[in-house]
């Protein structure tokens, strides 16, 4: 109960779009065209959830035992881009066809500040409290990026629509209306936010 | 501005050097803002800009992690093979941004708490590693330098314009405490407090009005930036009809 209870509030209430603002470039700049997203957030769900479990294992065992700290940031980054890049060899070897689908998106995954800040929360900060535990970290990770993924492929379809649409002034062409559509979005998952505590 | 563009053609070859410098300064602010023209690290923007005091601070970081970063960069880049140079400007980002955190965390200590893990995630922030890959892997210490200046400026302005229009319209009011002690310095209120804090639009400080606000603003640049670029045009022909007329 406890797990799921953490699920919904990562994936829904405490959306990490909506509700923390991060992966916003993607989230306006790419989600154009739904296709393209369901494939990025796949691979994006993937590298998020074990790149938390690497950097957990890292801080857990290795940095906290010999009160190296505050090198979690470079070590993180470092675990990041190395494991971007080797999850894109493995593709490249054994399912050239899905490599070529995901393009440039696979690399652009590292510079994704989903990533990073998963990896943050779960040893923790302020989000998560304190350090969690590798039930919780399994789920939260997870979820955020479900709900990461969720959020990216709503929009594109809706950006699908919008961006064609002749009526809209010219001003407001390309990122302008996606962020006031975004911040629509925002309303409406205000909503979620009574169902938990 | 407009005056120096027009009049750029004859006066150039004589003072073309500083010119260059101070182009490079200033492109990074208007015409390649990083905030409402690049679209480069929006997270902060919207994150951090519910109050002016954590914008202030946030753009203060990211003009110190930038310069830093920036002559970092264009000094080692001779030595840098190419094929590795993502990770190692990484590394050097990941350095520089650990340092502030913890200078920021020594000194200003209640901003490093607001601010919180956006401080740590400057580190995948676009612009930082645009900008040493666009810039300053190629260019001189100096140059490298101006430039960081420049587009950490416009970042700065950028997430101030944000933080003030969400917090003048949220709150009807404006406050800034000091970075360094955490005091209020000043705290204003429309009309007066009971006024502000009745009639405040509050979405505006919460999650969906700093989507709205952003792109409200973003719109704004644009026909602005439009406007000018159509005056400007109009400005050139008439300038040109009037030369052309007086030659002949």
């Amino acid at each position: 109960m406890e797990y799921i209870l953490l699920a919904i509030s990562a994936i829904l209430v405490g959306n990490i779009i909506l509700t923390r603002f991060l992966g916003i470039c993607p989230f306006v700049g790419v989600s154009k065209s739904p296709k393209n997203t369901l494939g990025m957030s796949g691979a994006l769900i993937a590298v998020v959830f074990l790149s938390a479990i690497l950097a957990y294992a890292l801080h857990r065992y290795v940095l906290v035992p010999l009160n190296l700290e505050y090198l979690k940031l470079i070590a993180f980054i470092l675990i990041i881009a190395s494991f971007v890049q080797f999850a894109e060899m493995l593709l490249k070897k054994f399912m050239p066809a899905l490599y070529k689908a995901l393009g440039i998106y696979l690399p652009l995954i590292t510079t994704n500040c989903v990533v990073l800040t998963v990896s943050l929360d779960v040893v923790g900060t302020k989000v998560t409290g304190a350090l969690l535990n590798w039930g919780e970290m399994l789920t939260y990770s997870l979820a955020t990026a479900v709900g990461y993924a969720l959020i990216i492929i709503l929009f594109s379809y809706i950006q699908l629509r919008m961006q064609n649409s002749p009526k809209l002034p010219k001003p407001f062409k390309g990122n302008a209306i996606a962020l006031i559509t975004a911040g629509m979005m925002a309303m409406a998952f205000l909503a979620f936010s009574g169902m938990i505590k | 501005m407009d005056e120096q563009k027009l009049t750029t053609p004859s006066e150039q070859p004589p003072v073309k050097k500083s010119k260059g410098k101070w182009k490079l300064l200033t492109t990074g602010i208007i015409a390649e803002n990083p905030i409402f023209v690049l679209f480069l690290g929006m997270c902060p923007v919207l994150a951090t800009t519910s109050s002016f005091s954590s914008a202030f601070g946030m753009g203060l970081a990211v003009i110190a992690v930038l310069m830093l970063t920036n002559v970092l960069i264009s000094l080692v880049r001779k030595w840098v093979p190419n094929e590795i140079r993502i990770p190692i400007y990484i590394v050097i980002i990941a350095s520089v941004v650990t340092i502030v955190e913890m200078l920021m965390n020594a000194f200003m200590f209640d901003l490093a708490q607001t601010l919180g893990v956006y401080l740590s995630i400057i580190v995948v922030n676009c612009i930082i590693l645009g900008r040493a890959e666009a810039f300053a892997s190629k260019n001189t210490v100096l140059d490298s330098l101006l430039d960081g200046i420049g587009t950490g400026i416009g970042y700065f302005l950028g997430v101030v314009i944000v933080a003030l229009a969400r917090e003048l319209i949220g709150t009807f009011g404006l406050g800034f405490k000091n970075p360094f002690t955490g005091d209020v310095v000043f705290q204003l209120y429309f009309i007066s407090k009971e006024f502000a804090q009745k009639y405040a639009i509050n979405i505006f400080t919460g999650n969906a009005g700093a989507f709205i606000m952003y792109g409200l603003l973003t719109a704004g640049f644009i026909a602005l930036n439009e406007t000018v670029k159509q005056k400007q045009a109009a400005k050139a022909k008439k300038l040109v009809a009037q030369t052309a007329g007086g030659q002949q």
